[in-house]
């Protein structure tokens, strides 16, 4: 980590980092003003932000009766913890966060594999029509997919692929975003280190697995975490071609879910909506940093 | 970042011609086989259906795979198809709206968030939050949200005394203006994250210098910030149309379109046309629409950017 961040930084960067600040002259009293008006715009901000949130947790344990009320209660009078475990107990749960479990990981292992091998062809091998190849890459990004989920579609199933697990690991991992990301991180690694290893006796595959792969952990990270995160939440793929119900995703199965009760009760469905929720938010809190990393170097170069 | 390979391909004298061509050879065959394990996933699952969706959108393909050629009667039909002059309406009426509130919104929370304050870190985690949240979590949530009667949103907006409020995804007149919010509220973190890479290289001496010079907040603003993130501005915007254009899953857990058709968009009548009736003839022309739609406006956003850069 300290190795790579040291070859990634450009020189002197430390410096900037660590200039010190002038001294802070004695606050006067129009920034203490500015100051606090900054904190009430922010917590007014993380309300908006938030709020859903919350009352989407308070629901699922409220009963059935008091998710709506007039005027809003935002707390529950008696926490129904009962509600989590009817969710548990009256849906595929269980079935659908392994369908979800199996597409996120499969689709991200694919993703960072074959996208940061075709990353080192693009960054690090020169041959004719390399760069007519990569443009092309990276146009399709520009496509919409819905504009292409048709053919797409009509493809898969004619291959006997729609209506298995196959269709969403297939046709999530072979995007042109993990090769574009690892590339523009390939980039920032200098060549002198290939070189020395070309002298060394390295091949091209030895160099991309014993010095590229370790040296792009913060980038397959960021990768990952994206990868997992767009599979895990992916709505209309699923969507289109899952249709049993053993195969159905967290997010199918949470919609259809809703959509057969005739009766909702909407303190169960709190309940399922905070189930789908959290394992994604624990990786996102644990990966924070990456996958902001990840953006901002998807997005500054584009 | 010349490899040796690279180079010794490229400086002419060096090598004789046939070793040279050898080289080129070996480098084409190494290129290609880091390469080829994604291409041939992307050729087969990208690049074909990309192209196949030009020649179905001259046919009449259904279900059975069946299909006629017809020419543009597809496109000519479109053009006379007052539920696709909806949602073509719609998706730039969506576009209109929710480019610039998720610009500023972003932004204004980027330069918030940009301050060196205690908690700041939580505050952009709470941003990034939505962005992280399924789609069927955030419609459901919002969806009650939004409940003309007992949904919290008309509850504070009569506590605020407001008299009739409207009834937002119930109405065809506040459904679209709704789901603009949701889908801002839901992107307003990614693009946030873009705007403060942005300002990270904004230097701080220009501020500085600008300050001693008497400008305020607002000329530091326009006359210093704005500036320096036009490449950035240029991103974000290219990458918010395409996002508007395309807009889908929401609207689908959403409204479904309603009511009516107040909120249904282009990639929606694709879906519709094609995965509930089964006209993929007449859904891919719809699709060839949407994509030279995107292609138009990016082109013109490009030329936009370079003659400013000029």
């Amino acid at each position: 980590m300290s190795e790579t961040k040291a070859l990634i930084t450009p020189p002197g960067a430390d410096k900037v980092l660590a200039r010190k600040r002038p001294a802070a002259p004695a606050r006067s009293a129009r920034q203490r003003v500015g100051r606090v008006l900054l904190y009430v715009m922010l917590i007014a901000a993380a309300i908006a932000m938030l709020i859903p949130f919350f009352w989407m947790v308070m629901s699922s344990l409220k009963d059935a009766n008091s998710v709506f009320s007039v005027p809003i209660r935002w707390l529950p009078d008696v926490f129904v913890w009962q509600n989590y475990v009817e969710i548990w107990q009256e849906s595929g749960l269980l079935t659908w966060i392994k369908n979800t479990l199996i597409l996120s990981v499969g689709v991200t292992l694919l993703q960072v594999t074959t996208g940061s091998f075709a990353a080192y062809g693009f960054s690090r091998i020169r041959f004719p029509g390399r760069d007519a190849l990569f443009l092309l890459y990276i146009a399709t990004i520009a496509v919409p997919w819905q504009s292409y989920m048709i053919p797409q579609f009509i493809m898969l199933s004619n291959a006997g692929l729609a209506n298995t697990l196959w269709s969403i690991l297939l046709l999530q991992a072979f995007g042109a975003f993990g090769v574009f990301l690892m590339k523009q991180f390939y980039e920032t690694v200098p060549e002198e280190l290939s070189e020395a290893a070309r002298l060394d006796g390295l091949s091209e595959y030895g160099i991309w697995a014993r010095i590229m792969l370790p040296l792009s952990v913060p980038a397959i990270a960021s990768l990952s975490l994206l990868t997992f995160v767009n599979t895990w939440n992916d709505f209309l793929g699923p969507l289109i071609y899952l249709r049993d119900p053993s195969l159905w995703t967290m997010q199918l199965g949470l919609n259809n879910f809703v959509s057969s009760l005739y009766d909702v009760n909407f303190g169960v469905l709190f309940a399922g909506l905070v189930i789908s929720v959290v394992p994604i938010a624990i990786v996102f809190l644990l990966g924070q940093r990456y996958f902001v990393e990840g953006i901002a170097t998807s997005g500054l170069k584009g | 970042m010349t490899t040796t390979a690279e180079r010794s391909a490229s400086s002419a004298a060096a090598p004789p011609p046939r070793r040279r061509s050898r080289l080129r050879l070996r480098n084409t065959l190494l290129g290609w086989s880091f390469i080829l394990p994604n291409f041939i996933g992307f050729v087969l699952l990208t690049l074909i259906p990309v192209v196949t969706v030009f020649y179905m959108s001259l046919t009449n393909w259904n279900i059975f795979g069946s299909s006629q050629f017809l020419g543009l009667d597809n496109f000519i039909k479109l053009a006379g198809d007052k539920s696709f002059h909806t949602a073509f309406l719609n998706t730039l009426y969506f576009a209109v709206m929710h480019i610039p509130l998720t610009i500023v919104v972003s932004l204004g929370l980027a330069m918030l968030l940009n301050s060196k304050l205690r908690g700041v870190a939580f505050f952009r985690t709470a941003a990034f939050f939505p962005y992280i949240t399924s789609i069927v979590a955030i419609a459901l949530v919002w969806n009650l949200l939004f409940s003309p009667q007992y949904g919290p949103v008309n509850q504070v907006l009569g506590f605020l005394g407001i008299q009739s409020p409207p009834g937002w995804l119930t109405s065809s007149d506040w459904a679209m203006p709704a789901v603009v919010v949701v889908e801002t509220w839901r992107r307003m973190g990614y693009y946030m994250v873009l705007f403060l890479a942005g300002l990270q290289t904004v230097p701080r001496e220009l501020h500085e210098a600008a300050r001693t010079d008497g400008a305020n907040v607002v000329q530091r603003f326009f006359n210093v910030t704005l500036p320096a993130l036009r490449p950035t501005m240029f991103f974000v915007t290219v990458m918010l149309t395409i996002e508007s254009l395309k807009v889908l899953d929401l609207i689908i857990v959403l409204t479904d379109g309603g009511p009516g058709q107040s909120t249904t968009v282009i990639a929606q009548f694709i879906w519709t046309k094609g995965f509930e009736e089964n006209q993929f003839g007449y859904a891919s022309a719809a699709s060839v629409v949407l994509f030279a739609l995107c292609l138009v406006v990016t082109i013109i956003q490009f030329a936009w950017n370079k003659r400013r850069e000029d």
